[in-house]
C-alpha cells in the first residue's frame, strides 16, 4: 500500500497562531457533536423557541408587570440570559465528560495547546447561545416582542449578553472540573439556574417579598437583566450597564483564573 | 535553550532512575531503560505492576518523582511538546471522543498534529481503509464495538507516523481477529522505522511482538532481555517421553531420576529436564535416547518442549510471593 507519510510540516506560525488554530479546531469539534447528541441537537435548536412559546402563552395572561409593554416584551430579557444559563449547565457536563474519560489524555500527548481545551468549550457554548439569541428574537417579533432600540441599544444588548455568557461558560467550566461524576456535574450545574430565577428575568423585583428583593435587586443577574431590557425598550438604562460590566468582568476573570489551577492541578499527578 | 550535545543519540526511549510513588508500595521504583530505534520492548507484569505509570511518565501526561527520560533526545519534563510532536499513544481506555464519528476523531487529532484541514482529511481517510473502518467512517463512536474503537485509538496515534510509538495495553478484551489485525498493524509500523514500547499481560502477544521484553512487578524491573534470553534463563528444554507399556513407563521414570521433572502414569508420559541448555539440549537429547535403547524401553513418542514465557512469569511472580510471606 502506497503510504505517504504526514508530518507537520505547515510553515512556522507564532505561539500566538497555533493557539487560536487549536481553539478553533475544538470550538469545532464541540459544535459538531451537538449532531450526534439528540438532547444537546433539541436543546440548542428547540430551547429559545420553547422558551419564548413557553412564556407567551404559559405565563404571559398570568404575570402583570406594571409596565406599558407586554409580557412577551419585558421577558424576552431574561429568557436570552436563562437560554444562555440552559446551554452552560451542558457545557458543565461536556467539560466532565472530557476530563472523566480517556480523551483528555489524547489531547494531553498532543503537540497542541492544552488551554484550547476549556476555551473550546466556552467559545463553542458562546456561539450556540448567541445563534440561539437570534433565534429567540425571530420569534419573539413573531410572537408580540416590540422592540424600541437603536443600532447602538443592540449592539450594547447583544454584547452584555455575550458578556453574561462567558461568565456563565467560565463557571460552567468550574463546575465541570470540579464534579467527580457526569451525573453529579448535571445535577450541580443547575446552580447556574438559580440566580435567574431570583432576579427581575420573569417577574418584577417589586412583587418579591422584601427579603428576597433586598438580595434580587443587588445581584449580578438583575443588573444585567435590566441592563438588556433598557436596551430593547429604549428605556434609560441607568447604572445597570456599567454594574453588568464590572461584575461579570469581575466572574470572568475569576472563573478563568481557577478553572486554569484547577485544570492544571486535575492534569499534573 | 537548544542543548548541542543531545544530537543523534541511539536511542528512541532512554530513562534513568524513573520513580513514582503513589503511596509507600505502589508505583514505580527507580526504572531504568534504553530502547534502541526501530525495536520493539514490551513492558510484562500484572495488574498494578506499574507498567501504565511507565507509559504515562514517558509520555509526558505524568512528572516523575525523580529520574529523568528522553524520547528521540528530547526530554519529557523540560520539552514536553517536542515529545509530543513526535510520539503516538495509545491508552489503556479508548481515548477518543465518543460523541464524534470515527472520520471527525482523526480529522481532528490530525488538525491538532498541526496538520492542514486538507491534509487532515487525506489522512484520516487513508486511516480509516487501512483499518477496515470505511463503514463507519460517518457513524458516531457509539455504534462501534469495542474492537472497532480500539482500532481507531491506535489510528489516531498513527496520523503524523509517529518516530515513537506507545501502547498500553492494545489488545486487551479484544477478540482473536482483531488482536491478530492490530499486531500485523504494529508490525508493519515497525517496518517502516517507527520504535514500539508496548504493554501487555499477554505473553504470547509480548512472545510474538518484541524484541526485548521487560518484566515488572512492584514496580520494579524483575528481569528482562530478548524473548529466547528470557526462556533459556528461566526455563529449560524438556524432552518428553510416552512409554510403550507400563513396565517401560516404571523403566523409564528410574533412569535418570535426577532429570525428571514429572511423570503421568495415565498417559506414560515422563518429561526430563535437560541440564546443560548451552548445547541447546540436543547432545543430552542423543544421550537420553542411547540409554532409552540400551536398557531396552520400548518408546512410543516422543518430542523436544520449549519452554514458554508462561513458566517464566510463573516463576517470577511465585518467586515473589514467596518473598512476601
Amino acid at each position: 500500500m502506497a503510504q505517504t507519510v504526514f508530518v507537520a510540516a505547515q510553515p512556522h506560525h507564532s505561539r500566538m497562531y497555533w493557539s487560536v488554530r487549536d481553539t478553533l479546531v475544538l470550538i469545532t469539534r464541540n459544535l459538531k457533536r451537538i449532531k450526534h447528541e439528540p438532547d444537546q441537537l433539541a436543546g440548542a435548536a428547540l430551547q429559545p423557541i420553547l422558551l419564548i412559546v413557553m412564556f407567551k402563552y404559559l405565563f404571559g395572561g398570568a404575570i402583570s408587570t406594571g409596565g406599558s409593554e407586554n409580557y412577551i416584551s419585558f421577558v424576552i430579557a431574561g429568557i436570552f440570559i436563562e437560554n444562555a444559563a440552559l446551554t452552560a449547565v451542558t457545557t458543565s457536563t461536556s467539560v466532565a465528560t472530557d476530563m472523566l474519560t480517556g480523551v483528555i489524555d489524547r489531547f494531553r500527548t498532543l503537540p497542541m495547546h492544552k488551554s484550547a481545551i476549556l476555551t473550546g468549550h466556552v467559545f463553542a457554548t458562546l456561539f450556540s447561545t448567541m445563534v440561539g439569541t437570534v433565534v429567540m428574537i425571530a420569534a419573539g417579533l413573531i410572537f408580540g416582542f416590540q422592540p424600541h432600540a437603536d443600532t447602538i441599544g443592540w449592539i450594547t444588548a447583544l454584547g452584555l449578553t455575550a458578556l453574561v455568557t462567558l461568565a456563565l461558560s467560565w463557571v460552567a467550566v468550574l463546575i465541570g472540573l470540579i464534579g467527580k461524576s457526569v451525573e453529579a456535574v448535571q445535577q450541580f450545574g443547575m446552580i447556574l439556574i438559580l440566580p435567574i430565577i431570583a432576579s427581575s428575568a420573569f417577574v418584577p423585583t417589586e412583587t418579591m417579598p422584601k427579603w428576597l428583593q433586598v438580595f434580587a435587586n443587588n445581584q449580578p443577574m438583575t443588573h444585567a437583566i435590566d441592563a438588556v431590557r433598557a436596551l430593547l425598550l429604549g428605556q434609560p438604562v441607568g447604572n445597570h450597564v456599567k454594574l453588568t460590566l464590572i461584575w461579570f468582568t469581575g466572574i470572568i476573570v475569576v472563573a478563568y483564573i481557577l478553572a486554569g489551577w484547577l485544570f492544571r492541578r486535575k492534569t499534573s499527578n | 535553550m537548544r542543548r548541542k550535545n543531545s544530537v543523534a543519540t541511539p536511542s528512541a526511549i532512554s530513562a534513568t532512575g524513573l520513580t513514582k510513588a503513589y503511596g509507600k508500595t505502589s508505583g514505580l521504583f527507580n526504572l531504568s531503560l534504553d530502547v534502541p530505534v526501530g525495536s520493539v520492548t514490551a513492558l510484562l507484569g500484572p495488574n498494578g505492576a506499574g507498567k501504565t505509570t511507565t507509559v504515562r511518565l514517558l509520555t509526558t501526561l505524568t512528572k516523575p518523582d525523580s529520574g529523568h527520560a528522553t524520547i528521540g533526545g528530547y526530554d519529557v519534563v523540560r520539552e514536553p511538546q517536542k515529545v509530543q510532536s513526535i510520539i503516538g499513544v495509545t491508552g489503556q481506555s479508548a481515548s477518543i471522543d465518543e460523541k464524534l464519528t470515527g472520520l471527525d476523531n482523526l480529522v481532528m487529532f490530525g488538525q491538532l498534529h498541526q496538520l492542514r484541514a486538507k491534509d487532515a482529511k487525506v489522512r484520516a481517510m487513508q486511516l480509516i481503509k487501512q483499518f477496515g473502518l470505511s463503514d463507519a467512517a460517518n457513524k458516531p463512536l457509539k455504534s462501534y464495538s469495542g474492537g472497532m474503537k480500539r482500532k481507531l485509538d491506535l489510528a489516531a496515534s498513527l496520523i503524523v507516523a509517529p518516530r515513537v510509538l506507545f501502547l498500553d495495553e492494545p489488545t486487551t478484551g479484544l477478540d482473536p481477529t482483531s488482536r491478530s489485525a492490530i499486531w500485523e498493524s504494529i508490525r508493519e509500523l515497525v517496518r517502516q522505522g517507527t520504535t514500539v514500547l508496548l504493554t501487555t499481560q499477554y505473553l504470547e502477544e509480548a512472545d510474538r511482538l518484541a524484541d526485548t521484553i521487560i518484566f515488572i512487578n512492584n514496580g520494579r524491573i524483575v528481569a528482562q532481555g530478548s524473548p529466547a534470553q528470557l526462556k533459556a534463563q528461566l526455563g529449560a528444554t524438556r524432552f518428553v517421553i510416552t512409554a510403550a507399556t507400563e513396565d517401560d513407563f516404571s523403566k523409564l521414570a528410574s533412569l535418570a531420576p535426577k532429570q525428571v521433572l514429572t511423570t503421568i502414569p495415565a498417559t506414560r508420559t515422563v518429561s526430563f529436564a535437560t541440564i546443560n541448555t548451552t548445547l541447546g539440549g540436543l547432545q543430552e537429547l542423543a544421550t537420553l535416547m542411547e540409554r532409552i535403547t540400551d536398557a531396552h524401553i520400548a518408546i512410543s513418542s516422543y518430542s523436544v518442549e520449549q519452554p514458554s514465557l508462561d513458566d517464566v512469569f510463573m516463576r517470577l511472580t511465585s518467586n515473589h510471593n514467596e518473598e512476601k510471606k
